[in-house]
This record gives structure tokens, sequence and C-alpha cells, in this order.
């Protein structure tokens, strides 16, 4: 096995990363690793547009990144650890890496919840269908509907039509008055994600419906419910996504505190573990502008440069108001805990029906009865659904946090 | 360009395409059968779900959202 020490080590490439890549490179004494599972560096913004990304943010911390004391790691998945080392799952087989000080940026992942009908092939996440064309997916004249909630509809939206898509409707399942509250803070929010608003001018003549919810769908159609009225819509794909939830698999392994689903973080971004920081979304779902300030005051305070740490907290004070209007805007309607017939499928990986599950008192019980939560994805999927549908909570993360190849383990 | 085959066929994409991607604009919509054989394809894009899963090269249950597509490479759908 391959043994690899360094001073910082992050783990995630995203926006924060990056950032806490770069402010920590200020401290010439000291060697930064940067470990991303993806075969590109950049995140979930970022990464399949490197090579033409307008974001002069972004392409500045390239460039910087560049640097002889920073070495990246793609392809690497941190999987497990040991005392101070983390141990990653790469093609060409297991690597060690020893750190002084860790930053974990490990970012968010879409939520999916389930309906009737949302396992079929042509349904996908919104922002995950966006990836997928970011990869080279053509949507060249397909319909697609999007749905769900959260800023990043939009920015599907207006992505996948930029790609030659016929998007055929929008439906946000938040209320108006939650809607207009969020649009009216905006003057004092960070710039980026009210793009994603601003973005609506720029889907002018979609039908952009608000209250209005997808209750199933099949191969050519979804159905949506709006005002009390259902309305079936033609479509080709259907992409389907309720705003984010962090990945903190990682810190919870460390043992690092967690509360309300995020990680306890202190004013210098450090986690209940001392040397173990935390930046991004994994705090908070507050979108680039958080990832990147949390980034820079992680990456300072773990190399000691507090000046420079202490000069960014002003900033963070916005992207942390920003990303309570969020949470507050696009909070899950109750009626969405009601979709699942008995016979909708809520764990993808071993194919558990919602009616299999009712049964039971809480996740671990469900977990060993049915096999909830047990497969290939390990509860990433239906964790974030049961979690909203029964109110579970999953505390109990055990490595390998990724399946790794028997010879790896 | 880079030329390879899904489920034998032959198909030329875009340098730096993911294979994910590569197989749906080959047309091919069910990547893998479920436990209990259900079709399913790519959800979330980002190497999270794990329904996205083929063989590439004999190597079976990789996500194809996070291989990106080389020369020669052979795939396979629906196992
Ligand atoms: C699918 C998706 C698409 C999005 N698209 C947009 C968009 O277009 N515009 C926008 O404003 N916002 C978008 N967002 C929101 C976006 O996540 C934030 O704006 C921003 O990218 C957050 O930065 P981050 O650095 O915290 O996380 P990320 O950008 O998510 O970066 C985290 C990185 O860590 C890696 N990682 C995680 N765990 C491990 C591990 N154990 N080992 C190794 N690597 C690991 C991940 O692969 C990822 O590359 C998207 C989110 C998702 C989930
Ligand atoms: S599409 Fe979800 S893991 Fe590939």
């Amino acid at each position: 096995m391959n043994k690899v020490t360094t001073d910082v080590l992050i783990v995630g490439g995203g926006p924060a990363g990056m950032s806490a890549a770069v402010a920590a490179s200020g401290n010439d004494d000291v060697r930064i690793t940067v470990v991303d599972d993806n075969p590109r560096i950049g995140g979930q913004i970022w990464r399949a547009e490197l090579g033409k990304l307008k974001s002069v943010e972004a392409l500045e911390l390239l460039a910087l990144l560049d640097q002889q004391w920073i070495t990246l790691v793609n392809n690497a998945s941190v999987f497990s650890n040991d005392g101070s080392s983390v141990l990653a799952e790469t093609p060409s087989g297991r690597i060690q890496i020893e750190y002084k000080s860790l930053i974990l940026a490990t970012g968010a992942r879409e939520r999916l919840l389930p309906f009737p009908g949302w396992t079929l092939p042509n349904v996908l996440g919104a922002a995950g269908l966006q990836a997928l064309v970011k990869g080279g997916l053509d949507v060249q004249d397909k319909r697609i509907v999007v749905a769900g909630t959260g800023p990043l509809l939009l920015v599907a939206a207006e992505y996948l039509t930029s790609k030659g898509a016929r998007i055929v409707a929008i439906c946000e399942q938040t209320t108006n008055k939650k809607l207009d509250r969020f649009a009216l803070g905006l003057w004092r929010s960070p710039s980026k994600i009210v793009q994603g608003i601003s973005l609506r001018s720029k889907l002018r003549g979609i039908p952009y419906y608000r209250n209005a919810w997808v209750t199933k769908a099949d191969l050519q159609s979804v159905t949506i419910q709006h005002f009390g009225q259902t309305t079936d819509i033609e479509c080709d794909m259907f992409a389907c996504g309720f705003h984010l939830v962090p990945n903190i698999e990682l810190a919870q392994l460390l043992g690092c505190e967690v509360a309300d689903g995020f990680v306890s973080v202190d004013d210098y971004q450090q986690t209940s573990i001392s040397d173990v920081y935390c930046a991004g979304e994994p705090t908070s779902i507050g979108g680039v502008e958080a990832a990147v300030v949390e980034g820079k005051i992680a990456g300072f305070a773990a190399t000691g440069q507090i000046i420079e740490a202490n000069s960014l907290f002003r900033a963070r004070k916005k992207t942390t108001a920003f990303a309570k209007a969020l949470d507050q805007a696009f909070e899950l309607r109750d009626e969405l805990k009601t979709l699942a017939a008995s016979s909708t499928i809520v764990c993808r990986c071993e194919d558990v029906q919602y009616g299999k599950l009712t049964d039971h008192d809480d996740f671990r019980m469900a977990k060993l009865q049915t096999r909830c939560g047990m497969g290939a994805c390990q509860g990433r999927i239906c964790g974030a659904a049961v979690e909203f549908l029964f109110g579970w909570k999953d505390r109990s993360v055990r490595p390998p946090i990724f399946p790794v190849k028997m010879e790896n383990l | 360009m880079i030329t390879l085959t899904i489920n034998k066929i032959s198909i030329t994409v875009d340098e730096g395409t993911t294979i994910a991607a590569a197989i749906l604009n080959a047309g091919v919509t069910a990547f893998r059968k479920s436990v209990t054989g259900e079709p399913r394809g790519a959800v979330c894009g980002m190497g999270i779900c794990f329904e996205c899963r083929v063989t590439i090269d004999g190597i079976a249950h990789q996500r194809s959202c996070n291989v990106i597509a080389a020369d020669g490479m052979e795939v396979v759908t629906d196992e």
C-alpha cells in the first residue's frame, strides 16, 4: 500500500476544498494535499466546465492551485480513517494519507423523495440531470419537466435550455409567501445564488408553477398537483430534486459532533475534534459563496494564519444568513409525505417498499428487518427520504463509508 | 473523438464524456437490473446513488457517471 504524509489534508476538491488549499498555501512551510473522488477537480458546480469556466473566482483558484506544494489526488475516495490518517481507494489500489490537520470539504448531494414512478429510468435528479449533461449527455429537443424544490431547479432548467432541451414546466413545491419573503431578502444576500432567481427572466416563456408538486410519473408523463387540481404533463424526461443534503458521513466516522444534520464548527471552522476542520455544504447549505468563504477560513486557521481568518468573519455572517433563508424558503411541505404508495420503493438499492417500512419505529430496526439503507449507496439516498417521511435519523456510520474492493479493505 | 462499444454496438462520443452520458446518448436507458429485476438508470449524476452501475472492460459494478470514456472501452449494461 502506498503511504503519503502531508501537513494539511483536504478531502473534497469543490469550491470549499479549493479555497481551503489556496488559503493554506499562504503559509509556505506546509505541504497540502487535496483528494477528490472524481476524475476532475471543481466539485459540483465547476467540475465539468473547467475548460470553459467563466467564473473569475474559479479561474483564479485553479491557477493558484497549480503550485508545487499543493498535491491534487483525483479519483480517490476516502472510505475510512486510522488514527491521524485516512484511507482512500484509487483505481491503482489503496493509499493511506497521514495528516497534521484535516479539512473536510465533502459537499452535498441532492435530496430525492419517493413517489410512484420515481425509480423509472426516465426519472432523474434535477441537479443530477444537469450533472449528466455537463458530462456529455445530449438533451437536444428533449421535453423535460423540472420539479421539486430549491434554487437549483432554476439553475438546472436554464442550463438544460442552453443545451437545446425543451423545458415543458418547472414545478416548485414551496408557497408563494415563502418564495416572496425569500426574494425580498435577496438584496442582502450573496450574489451567486441570486443569479438562480434572476435566471427566471432567462426562462421566460416556460411555465413556472409555485405550490406545485409531482404525485406520480410514468414513462411518458408526470402528474402534477397544483391548487387542488392534478394535471398530466407529457415529457421525455422528468428531473426532480428536493434541494440538498450534506455529505457528513466522513465527519461522523471521525466522531465530529453533528447538530440538526450538519457538522458543528466554531468560528475557525474547527469541528469538535481539534485539528479537524469542516467547510462548505457539510456545515450548512449556503451555495458556492458560503463554500468559498468557509474554505478560506478553514485553510487559514489550519495553518496558523489567524488574522487572515478573522478578516473573513463578516463575509461569512452574510453567507450564514443566506443559508438560513434558503432553508426556510424551501422547507418541504407535509403533503410530500403522502406521495409514496404502499408498493412504492423507498430504498432503491434493496428494493424495499414503503409498506414494508411503516411498521417500524426507527431506522435501526427497519434496517435489520428489511435491509433498507443497507445496499450499495449505504442509505445516502433513502436515508434523507426516511428522515423526512418517518423522522428517522441515522447516526451509525461504519467504515468503509463507500463500498470498496475486497483487496483494499 | 472517442470510440467505445456499448452492448457490442460501437458509438463515438466527444472527449471528456462520461460513460453514463455515452450510454444514454446511445439510446440505452436500462443501466442495471435492481435486486427484484427492475430496469434502473442514472439518477444523481455524481457517484452517490449507485443506480448507474455497469460493467466496463469486464469489471462489474462500475459507477458509469464517474468514469470518463476512453477509446476501445467495452461497456455492458442491464446485468
Ligand atoms: C449535483 C449537484 C449540482 C449542483 N450544481 C450547481 C450549480 O450548477 N450551481 C450552483 O450554484 N450550485 C450547484 N450545486 C450546489 C453546490 O453544491 C454548491 O454551490 C457548491 O458547489 C458547494 O461547494 P462544496 O465545495 O461545499 O461542495 P462540492 O462542490 O460538492 O465538492 C465536494 C467534493 O468532495 C468530493 N467528496 C465527497 N466525499 C468524498 C470522499 N469521501 N472522498 C473523496 N472525495 C469526496 C465530492 O466528489 C466533490 O467533488 C450543485 C449541487 C449538486 C449536488
Ligand atoms: S448516477 Fe448516481 S452514482 Fe452514477
